[in-house]
């Protein structure tokens, strides 16, 4: 059964068509790429997908429950983890209070346990805190679990960034630009980290990305979005050599 | 030049560090075994050690008042403060170390509860006895502590949540009228509300229920500004809230069943020092507790980034309306204790001059901190009676004051640093 199902996704910020006729089918497991150029609406359909914005008009479904109409913190809690394209955490907090507030809805001791600190929630903290460390663990980054996120280095942030977003158990993760703004050598850490996650959880991942290099090696498939429009949807390689695709990324051969 | 103040400060730095050192692993338990001794000694020898270095009677405040009305006493007071409070504290502090230490440890292997409870007695002691010496002190003493509740349910929407709300004075006059709409018409023959209910000895029952009444007024009130709070922030909502303590300013002005503008008095005087201090420390507690949940951590994720707290499945609008009631409700409660502490209250008290108070209060405190609230609200509450002699010129002072704890230490002087009532009463070594 398909996991993610968009149909006909259409979205209009006032006079301007950001994205137009969007469709999109995600299975089980499955590693999708997002590419396109600058401005082409690939972080707007990440914000339609997870409620950030709702869609003019289209459907979108999860495990066949609509997702449309619903608020941000409904979707994550549905099965929806995403990164952001600028790394968006809170400043005052450590490492690990990042974790640990990604389960705020797992938590069932509700207000009495957290005015009063029954038993309930201590057991509850601890098992948070637990799979928290686990997680930082896949990622790589649990040395740093006690330290504040504004003292530590760009990479380790996007790490801490994806086991946040993995904290909420979700079915499917959407990274926005995982590897913008780092090094070739840091690129490779992020590439076998992705690879880790999928192979461990099994998650299904959604990449937007610009790198060609790390979208040909990881994704299963991949779409190609032009000013809102699919222009491509095929294997690494039929994009790769799609004369469309190169159009939109390095313009028309003036000899043709 | 950097150099030159680095080698005048470095030795003076390490002869005050090495002086310090031992003190550093002295256990919390003989340090409030310290100030009960202080508290006592002062009860004692007080009267006549004052009299003796010309003081005429016990410096109330440590001194504080004395400072600008008689500047010749200085020298006195430093010498009754030396004798009274910091030898005595020090001296057994230094000495009980190790027996400090292995009694806290020794509490620590039965629920903490316990010893939680062994040394908030023994705080509790100190204070009766220190506030004993006289009612300007007790007085004091009630209302500082009062401050440090209401400062800290300020400081969950400003701190924590990082909303400018300018609407405390609003909850503290719903719970302050709330509470006393209560005790005044069942208990007290009043010619508002005619002849008393009860005549019996109720007020250990009733008065809670009035606080607790009055906090849920003060939450019920706070919606007011909560609801607007899911679309606006920073400055629009800042405007709202300041709105709301002016709608309620005027519309208690307004009602004449509770007096008008005339205020209501004679609430029973039920708001003594023990009472004041549970419900504080209840207070306290609550809030520390709730801030340091994943659920009250919410508040700080919302203030960081609130659009990566809602994708990280955090109920934003719900944060934001428990935060809201659960501070306006402690701010209530407060305002319920003062109004019972001075046994009268008018619409006026709860205008721009107690937001100015009570804002500074936090600011000055530390934002996101308990520890903040506390040194906040006792730093202020000092300060502000030892500049009375001033006059008009406090307001000036303390604004100035503010002023330059906002350029050094922009989110105050004690700023997010978590409360862990463990580490506190743990032994040290």
């Amino acid at each position: 059964m398909t996991l993610l199902h968009v149909q006909n996704m259409t979205h209009y910020f006032g006079g301007l068509r950001a994205v137009y006729n969007y469709n999109l089918s995600i299975e089980p497991g499955e590693i999708r790429g997002l590419i396109g150029p600058n401005g082409a609406g690939k972080s707007t359909i990440f914000n339609l997908l997870t409620g950030v914005h709702t869609p003019t008009e289209g459907e979108a479904t999860l495990n066949g429950v609509s997702l449309i109409g619903k608020s941000p913190h409904e979707i994550a809690a549905m099965g929806i983890g995403r990164t952001f394209q600028n790394l968006r955490l809170w400043r005052h907090m450590s490492v690990l209070e990042h974790i640990n507030m990604a389960s705020y809805a797992h938590i069932t001791y509700g207000l009495v346990g957290a005015f009063f600190g029954t038993a309930l929630r201590q057991k509850q903290e601890a098992e948070i805190e637990e799979k928290s460390y686990h997680l930082l663990q896949l990622v790589g980054a649990d040395k740093f679990a006690d330290q504040n996120v504004t003292n530590l280095p760009y990479g380790i942030l996007r790490r801490i960034e994806m086991a946040r977003a993995l904290a909420t158990n979700p079915k499917i993760l959407f990274l926005d630009e995982p590897t913008a703004g780092m090094n070739p050598e840091e690129l490779k850490e992020m590439m076998a980290i992705i690879r880790h996650v999928h192979s461990e959880l099994g998650v299904a991942i959604f990449l937007i990305e610009h790198r060609m290099k790390f979208v040909m090696e990881l994704c299963d498939r991949v779409q190609t979005l032009v000013f809102g429009e699919v222009i491509a949807e095929g294997t690494p390689d039929e994009i790769q050599n799609n004369p469309l695709v190169i159009e939109a990324y390095l313009g028309k051969d003036l000899d043709t | 030049m950097a150099v030159k103040t680095d080698s005048f400060t470095a030795p003076t730095k390490r002869r005050l560090a090495t002086f310090w050192q031992p003190y550093t692993r002295v256990a919390m338990l003989s340090w409030l075994t310290g100030a009960l001794v202080a508290a006592i000694l002062e009860q004692l020898v007080g009267r006549p050690l004052a009299f003796m270095l010309g003081l005429g009677k016990v410096p109330v405040l440590f001194g504080l008042v004395i400072i600008l009305k008689a500047p010749l006493l200085i020298p006195g007071v430093i010498v009754y403060v030396l004798l009274i409070y910091i030898l005595p504290i020090g001296l057994i502090a230094r000495l009980t170390t190790k027996l400090g230490n292995k009694l806290a440890a020794e509490l620590l292997r039965y629920p903490m509860l316990v010893s939680t409870v062994v040394h908030l007695v023994l705080l509790y002691a100190t204070l009766q006895i220190w506030g004993n010496i006289n009612d300007y002190r007790n007085l004091v003493l009630r209302l500082t502590l009062i401050s440090v509740l209401i400062t800290l349910s300020l400081n969950v929407i400003n701190g924590y949540m990082g909303e400018f709300s300018c609407s405390h004075p609003g909850f503290l006059a719903l719970g302050a009228y709330g509470a006393s709409a209560v005790t005044v018409s069942l208990f007290v023959n009043d010619n508002l509300f005619g002849p008393a209910v009860f005549t019996g000895n109720w007020g250990w029952i009733i008065f809670p229920f009035s606080l607790i009444l009055g906090g849920i007024i003060a939450a019920i009130g706070s919606l007011v500004v909560a609801i607007p709070s899911f679309r606006t922030r920073g400055d629009y909502l800042a405007i709202i809230s300041l709105a709301f303590t002016f709608i309620i300013k005027s519309f208690i002005e307004n009602l004449e069943f509770v007096g008008g503008p005339r205020g209501l008095s004679s609430q029973p005087d039920w708001a003594n020092l023990p009472t004041v201090f549970i419900w504080v420390v209840v207070g306290v507690w609550v809030i520390n507790n709730f801030v340091r949940s994943t659920m009250g951590k919410a508040l700080n994720a919302v203030r960081d980034d609130e659009i990566a707290a809602d994708a990280m499945t955090v109920n934003t609008r719900r944060t934001k309306m428990v935060a809201f009631m659960f501070s306006a409700f402690w701010a209530g409660v407060g305002g319920g204790l003062f109004a019972h502490v001075l046994r009268y209250v008018n619409p006026s008290t709860f205008g721009i001059q107690k937001l100015a108070e009570v804002l500074a209060m936090v600011y000055f405190g530390g934002l996101n901190s308990v520890y903040g609230s506390i040194v906040g609200a006792v730093g202020f509450n000092l300060l502000s009676e030892a500049l009375r002699p001033l006059e008009i010129f406090k307001w000036i002072i303390i604004p100035v004051l503010l002023i330059l704890i906002m350029i050094f230490r922009p989110t105050g002087l004690v700023a997010f640093k978590e409360f862990d009532v463990h580490q506190i009463i743990a032994p040290k070594e």
